[in-house]
Formats: structure tokens, sequence, C-alpha cells
């Protein structure tokens, strides 16, 4: 599966920064010409998932892969490294590039988007920012390219340039970069004045030699400073950004942007601070109940919704938050939960948002309470809205299973009762928000006239976004029953395991 | 012979060239024979800078008397490191200066625009170079007077008023320092500045002293626009000409903190002001304020200029706070900021003068519909934008990451949070332009075309270095590491000095 | 009142530096801040040329039998200073020609725009 083996291990991670970069070149060079525009996306995003794919094969047989680009200050360089955490959410995000390219050239083409170069430019230029995040060996690094990723998600957000953009961009781009720049990299320079270094190593770098209020402290302007995890009260941006048009809101602010948020999350937690020992920080309880608290209340918010992607944003706080105290929980297998979250819930999520896209531009109809009946309409559609709604519940035969089995089975291990009580009433949340829209769409007739459904009634989305719909749905089934490569993947992660009594 | 007399140079040169260029008498003429003299002192200043950075500190003696006695001309990594700044800018800027005055500054008086930027840049190196404090205010007068003249040269008539306003609180500031050089030299007897900080040295606590002090530093924080003696400054950048309020952004208040380090640090001793006199946290929480209060009062204008003066005046804030923190990595940090602001200053008040130049104004509502019709400009603009914001690859960022370190590893907690929360005003001011470049329709049927290239390749070349200094940190932070070193080593003599210097850099 | 009579040369400066300050400060013409300023400089030069006088000391030019002379260096020092005072009054009363010019008044209060005050 490694086609790049000619190459050295470590080129692969330069590559996979660089080739969308180069993408996002052509495509604008390229602007005047549609087809030959979207062809170079997606031969980008192919390439570029057979280079990921290069990784994960390097990773499983053990290699060392790093890089080094400048040195940004002595003792401190912008440099890379790869790391299985960074491969499991470089793979899903590189691969869902690939299916929301093809989603989007349906769907921006039947909705006759204006300053279409621009968006697959920026489309581009954010996936190499993630790319860069996912093997930055360095918090240095990591934070580089976090607000690069927000910068050149900006114009993506606001791209319909109206009212309502500019207002979703002001919020978006105002929480992302004022909760960065005043807690993320505050905390960045405490770790460095303090340790003197930000390098990710396996069981983090605080010693003895840091003041446990300190530590304490940077736990809580990380998980802040992160604002991209959307942890309440810093969760406002996320259904701001829905303005931006679906094949945005379905890879940026379900997979990439967000992920990127949960991501470094995950990523601190384990190499800055290391698991063993967040259980004795104080202030690791507080928070995960904010965590806790977030996914509650979020899907409380998200019941009250009638817009769809309103509703699904809400929902995405809910789940993001599942991740963080996945992480918090101070649990391995609670962590393989959060990690595997990371996969399913982007799987089920994109679903969602594309089929609410391809309702959009078929229908234009945005709000839940308009789509009774549509199943009639949008059979494919719906049947894989429902799909991706059970994944995200947790129900099987669904990839949403695992992870919040994981995750139930971590909140166990770790003792936290409270915790577990979350997990299934937000379950149970869900299902009271995700799943009337299915049954209204199918079983709620719109008039009175009792015809039996033909074919002839169908109008489906474009037939690429239908393509992409179809792929991820199938993909939240396959999870199910073949994660073992992705499990694989998570064991490798230092302290981190998947057996109830493994550890390291 | 002529790399003998190189320390010298920068200040001679201007000097000269500025009555020549008046006799020239042509537009064209003057403007190609003061950039060409510009450019061979910036040339001339890169060379002090290896040299300096190389074998420490360069002295020449004015005239072939010998200091103490005679007048001295010192250059040492910090004074190099500030006139590479100057000079560069100045090259710049006169580059851009041409189709920028055609349209602001009649032409009658084109010649006159060259000679007093001359002059200025002048008096700005000798300020940078001399190693004698009374010298230091005579050049402090030539480049202020210089100023003066520049700032009244745009066709606005306010430019007058504002210009009348500088000159009264200009000369203020430089009789304040002229009162401060004679009370130190009432006790000490001597006007060379290694000497001086030698006599000061002796002396456990003098009243003199004292109140010497107290003048230079209120005199020098009018001139640097220190919060509250700032209020000159937003009419005068706003008024000037745009090529004008380019240059004076970014060299003047620099030279301006500058003067006062070197009073600080050299002369005084940083033990004698921060911890006898205890003007740390004076400066610091002055610093803190300013940053405060004018980002604040830059998010509330209208005139794009405004904006970017008062935003000049909470920077300058930033430089303060790292001379402040009273260590050698907040010297670091506010040397490094005089460096890096005046890149992103440089390149924003240029892109504001093409934006002068083809709209006619410099209103918000001016920029409506910008990012369309120029690209080039607004680009150019919204990535310095981002540098003053601070963010990640950009010289902004390295600025504010320095600072940080410097106040954290002085256990200043709030001071490093607040000066983080500070470059969130700065979101505000600038994204409020940006927001009108290119989110707002422009006025009906009006289409402007993009700036001319002569314009936009000195704005260009700040970009790139703007963007350059963010990556490649290795040269700005090297030349602001040696020039703290040296200022915060009490130890006078070249060699000793050297030594210390070097062994303080694999530190 | 030795502390008076002994210090007279600093009285007399300090009294003319707060006077011209004070005519800096209040004065609405703009002729007579210019004017102002003047004798706050020109408090400042004779505090140098004061400080310059050594008890007992003759003018500093070399004569026979005179062994002790004043210090000639303020005196020289405050030449440059007194240039320096002329080039600003100069280019300030330039100014004034140009806002009356401009302005049609050089009276603070009848500017229009309380933005132009000074």
């Amino acid at each position: 599966m490694n086609i790049w083996s000619a190459l050295e291990p470590s080129q692969l991670i330069n590559l996979t920064i660089i080739v969308p970069l180069v993408g996002a070149a052509l495509v604008v060079l390229l602007g005047k010409n549609p087809n030959l525009r979207e062809s170079i996306s997606i031969a980008t995003a192919v390439i570029l998932f057979t280079l990921v794919l290069g990784i994960t094969d390097n990773t499983f047989n053990q290699l060392n892969m790093a890089t080094s680009w400048v040195d940004f200050l002595p003792g401190l360089n912008i440099a890379f490294s790869v790391e299985p955490l960074g491969v499991l959410f470089a793979l899903v995000a590189s691969f869902l590039w690939i299916i929301t390219t093809i989603y989007a050239i349906g769907y921006m083409r039947g909705h006759n988007e204006e300053n279409q170069t621009r968006f697959y430019c920026c489309f581009a230029l954010a996936i190499s920012s993630v790319m860069a995040i996912c093997f930055s060996s360095n918090l240095l690094t990591l934070f580089i390219f976090y607000e690069l990723l927000t910068l050149s998600t900006y114009p993506l957000v606001t791209h319909a340039g109206n009212k309502n953009a500019k207002r979703g961009g002001r919020v978006y781009l105002g929480i992302l970069l004022s909760t960065s720049i005043a807690f993320l990299l505050f905390a960045i320079l405490a770790t460095w004045v303090s340790t003197g270094t930000l390098e990710f190593t396996p069981g983090g770098i605080f010693t003895d030699a840091q003041s446990s209020s300190l530590v304490s402290l940077l736990l809580v302007l990380f998980c802040y400073g992160v604002g991209k995890a959307a942890l309440m009260p810093f969760h406002r941006w996320l259904p701001a950004a829905m303005v931006a048009p679906t094949p945005v809101s379905a890879l940026l602010h379900a997979v990439a942007v967000v992920k990127a948020g949960v991501f470094s999350i995950l990523k601190i937690v384990i190499y800055i601070f290391g698991i063993d020992n967040l259980s004795q920080i104080s202030t690791t309880d507080v928070m995960l109940y904010i965590g806790a608290a977030t996914v509650l209340f979020s899907s409380f918010v998200a019941m009250t919704k009638d817009n769809l992607k309103a509703r699904l944003a809400y929902s995405t706080v809910s789940q993001l938050s599942y991740i963080v105290v996945g992480a918090l929980l101070a649990s391995s297998i609670a962590f393989a939960g959060a990690s595997l979250h990371i996969v399913t819930h982007a799987v089920g999520k994109i679903t969602l948002f594309f089929c609410a896209g391809s309702i959009f531009v078929t229908t234009h109809k945005k709000n839940i309470s308009e789509m009774a009946s549509l199943g009639r309409k949008m059979p494919l559609t719906m049947i894989a809205f429902t799909i991706g709604a059970l994944s995200i519940i947790g129900l099987p035969p669904m990839a949403g299973t695992w992870s919040k089995w994981y995750l139930v089975v971590g909140a166990l291990e770790a003792d936290k009762l409270i915790i577990l009580m979350v997990l299934t009433i937000s379950s149970l949340l869900n299902v009271a928000y995700l799943l009337p829209i299915p049954i209204r769409a199918f079983f709620t007739p719109a008039d009175q006239r009792s015809q039996s459904w033909s074919w002839s009634e169908t109008s489906e989305a474009p037939w690429p976004s239908l393509l992409a719909i179809t792929v991820t749905s199938v993909m939240c089934l396959v999870l199910f029953f073949y994660p073992q490569p992705i499990i694989e993947l998570v064991n490798l992660i230092p302290g981190v395991s998947t057996d109830i009594n493994g550890g390291t | 012979m002529f790399e003998q007399h190189s320390p010298v140079l920068p200040i001679i040169l201007p000097l000269i060239a500025a009555p020549i260029c008046i006799l020239l008498g042509r537009s064209q003429l003057a403007w190609l024979f003061a950039t060409f003299i510009s450019a061979l002192g910036f040339g001339i200043s890169i060379g002090l800078m290896l040299t300096t950075l190389d074998q420490g500190v360069l002295s020449y003696s004015l005239g072939g008397w010998e200091p103490p006695w005679g007048i001295e001309v010192r250059v040492d990594a910090a004074s190099a490191l500030v006139l590479c700044v100057v000079t560069g800018i100045s090259s710049l800027v006169l580059v851009y200066a041409k189709e920028s005055i055609a349209k602001e500054i009649d032409s009658s008086q084109h010649t006159l625009y060259y000679t007093a930027h001359l002059l200025c840049l002048a008096g700005l190196s000798g300020i940078l170079s001399t190693g004698d404090a009374f010298n230091l205010f005579v050049f402090l007068e030539i480049s202020s007077l210089a100023t003066y003249t520049l700032v009244s040269l745009a066709s606005d008539k306010r430019c007058l008023t504002a210009a009348f306003r500088y000159l009264i609180m200009g000369t203020i500031g430089a009789t304040f320092i002229l009162i401060g050089v004679g009370m130190m030299y009432m006790k000490t007897g001597t006007l060379n500045m290694l000497d001086l900080a030698a006599r000061i040295s002796e002396y456990d606590s003098s009243r003199t002293l004292n109140t010497g002090l107290a003048f230079i530093l209120v005199g020098v924080s009018i001139k640097l626009a220190l919060f509250p003696l700032h209020m000159w400054l937003p009419p005068a950048y706003t008024h000037a000409p745009s090529a004008v309020s380019a240059f004076l952004a970014s060299t003047a208040t620099k030279v301006a903190v500058y003067v006062m380090v070197r009073f600080i640090f050299t002369i005084y001793g940083a033990e004698y002001v921060f911890h006898t006199m205890g003007m740390d946290t004076i400066l610091l929480v002055l610093a803190i304020v300013a940053i405060f209060k004018c980002s604040f009062m830059a998010t509330v204008q209208s005139n794009v200029k405004t904006v970017l003066a008062y935003s000049s005046v909470a920077q300058i804030g930033y430089m303060i706070l790292g001379i402040s923190l009273v260590s050698t990595l907040g010297l670091t940090a506010g040397l490094l900021h005089i460096f890096n602001h005046a890149l992103m200053k440089g390149a924003l008040f240029m892109a504001v003068g093409a934006v002068l130049l083809r709209t006619g104004s410099v209103d918000i509502k001016a920029f409506q519909g910008l990012g369309k019709q120029m690209p080039l400009t607004m680009a150019a603009f919204t990535i310095a934008g981002l540098s003053i914001i601070g963010v990640p690859l950009t010289a902004g960022f390295v600025s504010k990451w320095y600072l940080v370190t410097a106040a954290l590893e002085q256990q200043e907690w709030t001071v490093a949070f607040l000066v983080l929360a500070g470059s969130l005003l700065a979101i505000i001011y600038v994204g409020r332009i940006l927001e009108a470049a290119y989110f707002k329709n422009p006025a009906e049927g009006t289409t402007y075309k993009e700036a001319p290239l002569l314009m936009l390749i000195p704005l260009w070349i700040l970009v790139f270095a703007n963007i350059y200094f963010g990556i490649d940190t290795s040269m700005s932070v090297g030349a602001a590491d040696t020039a703290a070193q040296w200022l915060t080593q009490p130890s006078s003599s070249p060699a000793t000095a050297l030594s210390v210097n070097m062994g303080g850099a694999t530190q | 009142m030795s502390f008076i009579v002994d210090y007279y040369n600093y009285w007399i400066v300090v009294f003319l530096m707060m006077a011209g300050f004070y005519i800096v400060i209040s004065a609405n013409n703009l002729v007579k801040k210019i004017v102002g300023l003047n004798i706050f400089q020109t408090s400042v030069f004779m505090l140098y040329i004061s400080i310059g006088n050594v008890s007992g000391g003759s003018a500093p030019i070399v004569a026979d039998g005179i062994t002790r002379y004043s210090n000639p260096l303020p005196h020289v020092l405050i030449l440059t200073a007194i240039v320096v005072g002329v080039a600003t009054t100069s280019v300030g009363l330039a100014l004034i020609v140009r806002i009356k010019r401009a302005y049609g008044t050089v009276e603070e209060n009848e500017f229009e725009d309380k933005d132009d005050l000074i």
C-alpha cells in the first residue's frame, strides 16, 4: 500500500504539507478553466491520501520520520515528526478531503456559487495547515499552523460575502484568534519559560521542578486556548461558522478545524502533560466536568434548533467535548476512545452535513420543520442521514459504537460514574435531536394525498454529491465491522491502549 | 581611508547632500540623488553592523580630537541595528516618495521635500552614532526641525497646525533634554557618554543627577510619544504627507526610544535608574496604559492614518515595556520590536499612501471594496496588519514572543498576559479596515487603478521583510541580542566588553 | 536668606522657565506661544552660562598674570543651542505665516475645527 516507498520516509512529511500548497497554486493558475481546476483539486487530494498512506505504512513499520524546516529561536525550530495520533488524524482529514472535493463539485456547481477558485484554493491551504498540525513536533509549530488554519478558513466561512457571512466571520475569527493569542500562546510561552522546551515528548515535559499550581493553571489555559475544541463558553464560533457553504461546514467544521482543536488537546495532554501525570493535576477534574457540562448543555441547545445546520453544529460542539472528556479522564482506554472518536465522529458528522447540503441544494430547505416527507423525494439522502445519525448516537452496526464503547469503559476504569451518566444521557439526547429528522422525512406526510411512492418522484442532489454521501455512509458501516487498522494505530500511541488492563 | 571614516559617513553624507539637493533644482534629479545617498548610507550601515557584530565597538574622533575632549562618534551593535533600520526605511521611502508626493505635495516644493528628508536622515543618523550627550541634543534638533518642515509640506491645511503643535511639544522635549544634560555636566564636568557613565557611577546619590535624569526621561518621553505625552503624534502623522508618515512612524520615534535606552543603560546605568530611582514601575505602568488606551483609541477612529498613528503610540508602549522589564531579555525584546515595528508600520503607512493616491481619501469609507480594485496594495496591508496583530510567521509574532518570554522570565505574569491581551485590540482595529476593504462594496461607479509600480516595490519589499524576519529570526534577534548584551554590560573597554559579549552569546 | 541670595542665578532661571512655560500653555496667540518658547529656552541658556562661572575666574582669554579662568565650554555649547533656538523660532514663525494664510487667523480660539487646536 505504500507507493512512495522509494522516497526517503522523512520527505513524505514535507510532501504532505507541500502537495496541497502546490495544489492551491495550480488551482489559482487554472482558475479560468473549472474542469481542469476541479481535476487538479481531486488529483491533489488523491496524491495527498497516498502520501499519508505511505506514512501510515512506515508508522506500522516503526520507521522514525522527522524533518526540521527553520530554526526559529535557539533551541526552538519549526519541525515535524510523525507519531501515531497525528497519522490517525492525517488519514481521516486527507481521506475525507477527497470525498469532500467530489461533493463540493456537485454542490458548488449545483448552487452556482461565485469565487469558486478562491474556495478551492483556500480549501487546499487549510488542508496543508492541517497536515502540518498533524505532524508538528513541538508546540510552536503546532501553534503557527493552528493560526494559519484559522486564517485560511476565514475566507471560506465568509464565502457568501453578505451581511450574515460577515457577522459569522467576525465571531469566528474573533473567538479563535482571541483565545489562541490570549490563552494558548500565553500557555505555550509559560511552558517555554518554565521548562525550556516545547518538544512533544512521550510522558510529558513537566517535572517536579514546575510547581503544581503552575501546571494546573497551564492545563486550564491550554484547554481554553485551543478554542477550536469549542469548550463552553468559547463555542460560539462554531454555530457562527455555519454561514459557510455546506462543503466547508462539512469538512472544516465537522472534520478539519474542530478536529484540529481536539487533536491539539489530545496531543498536548499526551505529550506535554503525560497521561500518567494527569490525575495529579488539580484542575483536571474541573476541566473534565466543564467538558461534561458542554456535552449535555449543547445537546439541549441542539434540540431547540430548527435550522438543520445549526442543530448539527451544536451536536458537533457536544461531540467534541466527548473527546475532551475522554482525554481528561486520565485512563488509557478513555484515551483510545477519544482518539477513535476523532475518526468515527468525522465520518458520521460529515455524512450528516453532506445530507444537509444536498437537501439545501435540491430543495432550498434549511429548516427541519419544512422537511416533512422529504424521504419521498430524496430517499437515498435520507437513508444516508439515518446511517450517519445512528453512528453519532453510537448504535451498532455503526462506527460510532466503538468510540463510545471505549469512552464508557474508560469512564468506568477511571471510576467516574458521573461521566458515565453524562455519556448515557447524552446518547439519549442524541436520539432525541437526530432521529426525529429522518422519522419526519419518512413517516410524516406533507399533505393528505396518499399516492404510493415511486422512483419518478425522486430528485436527488447532483451525482457527485450523492456519490460522496454514499461513500461516507458506507464508511460508517465499514468501520464498525473492520476497525482493526484504526485500533492498531491507536494502540501505537504511547500510554494508550484499548485493553482493559493495558496501559503502556 | 574609506573604511577608517565609515562610522561618520552616515551623518556626513546626507548632511552634505541636502544643500546639493536644492542646487539640483529639478525634482527628478533631486529624487535620484537623495535615493542614491540614502541607499549608500544603508550600505555603509550594513557594513557597520557586520563590523560591530564582529569586532565590538567602533570609535571615531571627529577632527582628530581624542575623546573625552573631542566629540566622539561611537557605533556599537545597538546603534548599528537602529542605523540599519533608519537608513533602510529611508531608502525605501524615498523610492516610494516620487509617486506619492506627486499628488500630496505642491510640485514647487518637491526638491525641498528631498532636502528636508536628507537633513532629517542626517540628524537621526547623528543621534544614533554620536558618543557625546550634548551632540545628541543638537542632532535631535536637526532631525526635529527637518521633521516639522516635512509634516507641514502636505497640501491639506490641517498639517500646519499639526506641525505647529509638534514643534511646540518637540521643542519643550528637546529643551528638557538640554536641561538634563546641563545638570549632568554640572555634576560631572564631562559630556562624553562613556566618561559620564564612569563618573556618574562614582556618585552614590546626587540630587542634581536625579533631577537631570528626570528632565531627560520626560524630554525623551515627549519625543518618543510615550503616553500621556503623545498628544502631538496622532495629528502629525495623520496630516503629514504619506511618505513622511511612513518615514517618521518607522524611524523618528524609534530613534527616540534608542535615546532613552542610551541614557538609561549606557550613561546612568540600569542599576541606578531602575533600582535607586524606581523608574521601572513608572515606565511599566505607562507602557501598559499606552498599549490599552491607544489601541482602544485606534479602534474608534475613522481616519485610517489616525488609526495607524494611535497604533504607533501603542506599539511604542511595547518597546518601553521591554525596557522597563530590567533584564537583558527585555531589552532584546524592546530593541527587536524597534526593528520589527519599523517594518510593519512602514508597510502600513505606504499602503495607506497608495490608497490616498488613488482614491484621494484615507477615511475608512475610502477603503470599501478596495480588496478587488487594488488587490496588491490591500494584500500588502493585510500581511502588515497581521504582523501588527502578531500572527505567527510574521515579524510581529517574534516581537510578541520575546516580550512575553521576557515578562515571564521576570515572573511578571500579569504583564505577560496584558501584552497578549493588548494584541486582541489590534485585531479589532486592523480587522475593521480589512472588513471594509474586502466585504463592503465600493461606492457606485468608482473604479480605482492599482498603485504605481514604484510604490508597490518598496511596499512589498517591506512586506517580504515582515515575513522573512518572522521566519528566519537569526539575523534580527542576533543583532538585538548582541546589542542588549552590550548595553547591559557595565564594562566600557571594548576588549573586555567583546569577550563578555562572546561569552554571553553562547548562554 | 543666604539660600536665596547664594543661588540667585538658579532662581532667575527657574522664574524665567516657569514664565515661558506658562506662556506656551496659556497663550491664545500663536506668536505669543513662540515668544514663550523663546523665554523658556533662554532660561536654559542662562543656566548653562551661569554654571560656567568659576568664582574669581576671569573671562577665558589667555592673558598675562591671570591664572584662573571661567569654564568656556558651557558658553560654546550654548552658542550651538542658541543657533538651534533661532532655527526653531524661525520655523515656528514660518509655520505661523502659513497658518495665517490658510486659516485667516493666528488666534487659537478662532479656529473653526476644534481638532485643529494646538
